[in-house]
């Protein structure tokens, strides 16, 4: 293990670290563009020089390897210079366009330029090269090559990770320029991220295009609900309106990265929501109040399983659901109603389209925290609908917004069949229309709790602010519910629920918030 | 600095002649008429204007009602770069920016109100404003209104002045 001294400090690193890397284990931030630590390294952006003695020249910390007894220094005056150079070179042809531009905030130039640069610019404006603004490049991105500073993140990542190199640079010098080749747009499922790479605002999300300014934004721990991989994301909300996704590091499931259809998930917590409590009566949907309404539902279910008896009763669950809230319905539905007929499919409207990345065939966050559950699925699920479609079913408790791949006419013939139809959902859909009863539920970005991957691994999301209009966490529902129906639950919230989970179900046993952490953990 | 005590003198009791009101009734109208005397003799003295149609000269730095500058082919200059709503202490800027249909503009404010009821007349919107779109110069201060919904000056409002 070589050692190095960095700005006097000792450190000990592995054999091959870059100078870059073994700055940042002593707390030294080196500048840097060019270098992304999931990218190969390019070496050209000339942010990262620093000194090392007995080097006649500056070096690049993102591609010098250390060596046994270097010494390096970032914070010297001939550093300084040689940086602050390099930026006032980048700026030379930069619009500065900050007040229209959506990467301010949070872009590389005006961070680094209120560091080492604030320099008056020696360059006449009218001399500036112009380059083309405004480019639909396909995919969610915008490219303006104005700001493009030439680091190559894009060029690279779209070469190692997708492997679709849409992006190139044309032209020499001050008129190199970043784009694509006429008619061959961006064409692949991982877009987003080149918004997130790019340190500068070149290429911009189409999404979040002056949607909002970044500083207004705040963020949260959150999964990703649009498949099965669970990808680590940060949500960015303000007051109760959800903006965008950015994908949360995580080594063992997603990277840095996350796919495109993944990212505009979120849009389905901001808009057609269930807000307030529904009750059909006669036909109509009425408003109802949650005190009035949670009484009656309990009451027809237990009615139903009373009367008839409790296989007359069905619970249909959600791979959508968090490992809590199935775990509380699975007793719901075996223990208090004591009916056999409880079911989940994975089964969503689309194509289950996958590929060997990250997108995965099964469009759920957490079918498999429902089969570990012992959720019945599959050939139950469709003998189930048979049963409700054949009349055998007098109440039906519901949890999420569709039934499976059903349209919405076969949903509304199904539920037709059902005099009872309870649902817990957070969006107005095929369900929402025909349930006698709707619970409305707080979207992930209201709740916490825990989702399994398609690899069995266990994944916090948390709760980003409180649940909009008169939703309700539906672990607060359904342990209602449970009281209702005889229970004596005494859980406060999703950390309760999962102590009590980790207990009696084996494959989460010894499990706890706390050895799930920030990066879950594999069953 | 020690912070000293004051001791404030009460109403004192009144007399006699104060209690009956009356002589203290004359006295104040003595006051008022002679004000009113005097101004009927020397009309050029008088302290009242006749405002809003006259208005007083207001010192160049006066903070008074916001306006929106104008491009030349009277668009509005602003980008809708929130810098100003970023810098309000009264969070009273609302603005929606949206795609200009000028590709050389790109971004303008589809949406651009001020709360005139929350507006502290603090200046930092302009101070803020890095394309000086926005001036509190017009030198008038917020008309009343009947309700407050009419206080809510909207993009159109604003670029009028
Ligand atoms: S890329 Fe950065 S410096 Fe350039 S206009 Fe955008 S925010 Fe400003
Ligand atoms: S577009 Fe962005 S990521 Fe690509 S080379 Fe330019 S600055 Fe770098
Ligand atoms: S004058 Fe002050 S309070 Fe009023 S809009 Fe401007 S910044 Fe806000
Ligand atoms: S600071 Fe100026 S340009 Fe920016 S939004 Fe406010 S008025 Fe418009
Ligand atoms: S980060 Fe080292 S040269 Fe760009």
């Amino acid at each position: 293990m070589p050692t190095l001294t960095i700005n006097g400090m000792a450190v000990d690193v592995p054999q091959g670290t870059t100078i870059l890397n073994a700055a940042k284990e002593v707390g030294v931030e080196i500048p840097h563009y060019c270098y992304h630590p999931m990218l190969s390294i390019a070496g050209n952006c000339r942010m990262c020089l620093v000194e090392v003695e007995k080097f006649p020249k500056l070096q690049t910390a993102c591609s010098t390897v250390v060596t046994d007894g270097m010494i390096v220094r970032t914070e010297t005056e001939k550093v300084r210079k040689a940086v602050t150079g390099v930026l006032e070179l980048m700026l030379i042809h930069h619009p500065i366009d900050c007040p229209i531009c959506d990467q301010a905030g949070e872009c590389g130039l005006q961070n680094y330029y209120m560091k080492f640069g604030l320099h008056k610019s020696r360059y006449a404006l009218e001399d500036k090269v112009h380059k083309k603004k405004v480019q639909d490049i396909g995919g969610q991105i915008v490219l303006d090559a104005e700001r493009c500073i030439l680091c190559s993140r894009c060029v690279r990542f779209l070469d190692e990770v997708t492997g679709t190199r849409e992006l190139h640079f044309f032209d020499r010098g001050d008129h190199s320029e970043i784009s694509i080749f006429p008619g061959r747009p961006l064409d692949n499922n991982y877009t987003g991220n080149l918004a997130d790479i790019c340190p500068v605002g070149a290429l911009t999300s189409k999404d979040f295009r002056f949607k909002c300014r970044v500083w207004f934004l705040k963020g949260f721990d959150s999964i990703c609900t649009g498949c099965s991989k669970g990808c680590n994301v940060d949500a960015h909300f303000k007051g109760d309106i959800l903006y965008r996704l950015k994908p949360r590091w995580n080594d063992a499931v997603n990277q840095a990265w996350m796919c495109d259809f993944g990212r505009l998930t979120y849009k389905a917590m901001n808009e057609a929501r269930l807000l307030t409590p529904i009750v059909r009566v006669e036909g109509a949907r009425k408003a109802a109040a949650w005190g009035s309404l949670l009484p009656q539902v309990a009451y027809r279910l237990k009615e139903a399983a009373e009367k008839g008896g409790p296989d007359r009763v069905a619970v249909i669950a959600s791979p959508q659901s968090s490992n809590e809230e199935l775990y509380l319905l699975r007793r719901i539905a075996t223990k208090l109603l004591g009916t056999r007929n409880l079911a989940f499919t994975h089964r969503v409207a689309g194509d289950g389209f996958a590929d060997d990345f990250l997108i995965q065939p099964d469009k759920n966050p957490n079918s498999r925290g429902a089969r570990l559950l012992g959720i019945p699925f599959g050939a139950a699920f469709d003998a189930l609908v048979a049963a409700i479609a054949g009349g055998g079913i007098d109440a039906l408790l519901l949890v999420g917004n569709v039934v499976g791949a059903l349209s919405e006419e076969e949903t509304a013939a199904l539920l037709a069949k059902v005099p009872v139809v309870v649902q817990v959902g957070t969006n107005e859909g095929p369900v929402s229309k025909a349930a006698t009863a709707v619970l409305p539920s707080a979207s992930v970005a209201e709740r916490g709790g825990t989702f399994t991957n398609h690899a069995g691994r266990v994944q916090r999301f948390r709760p980003g602010f409180p649940a909009r209009g008169k939703a309700k966490n539906p672990i607060e529902i359904l342990v209602e519910l449970g009281n209702r129906l005889g229970a004596g639950w005494t859980f406060d919230g999703e950390a309760s629920v999962f102590r009590a989970l980790a207990e009696t179900e084996a494959p989460f046993s010894g499990m706890t918030y706390e050895s799930i952490g920030m990066f879950g953990q594999e069953i | 600095m020690t912070i000293g005590i004051k001791k404030v003198a009460r109403p004192r009791e009144m007399s006699f002649p104060e209690s009956l009101y009356l002589v203290e009734i004359v006295k104040g109208l003595g006051v008022t008429m002679g004000h009113m005397l005097g101004n009927i003799v020397r009309q050029e003295g008088i302290k009242t204007i006749e405002y809003p149609e006259v208005r007083r000269r207001m010192p160049p730095r006066f903070r008074g009602k916001h306006r929106l500058m104008k491009r030349e082919n009277g668009s509005p200059r602003c980008v809708a770069c929130y810098c100003c709503a970023t810098a309000c202490p009264a969070k009273c800027i609302t603005i929606v920016a949206g795609e200009s249909p000028d590709p050389a503009v790109e971004k303008y404010p589809v949406r651009f109100d001020i709360d005139m009821l929350r507006c502290v007349f603090c200046g930092m919107c302009v101070e803020a404003c890095p394309c000086d779109a926005i001036r509190m110069d017009t030198g008038w201060f917020t008309p009343p209104d009947d309700t407050r919904e009419k206080l809510i000056f909207t993009i159109d409002m604003l670029l009028e002045k």
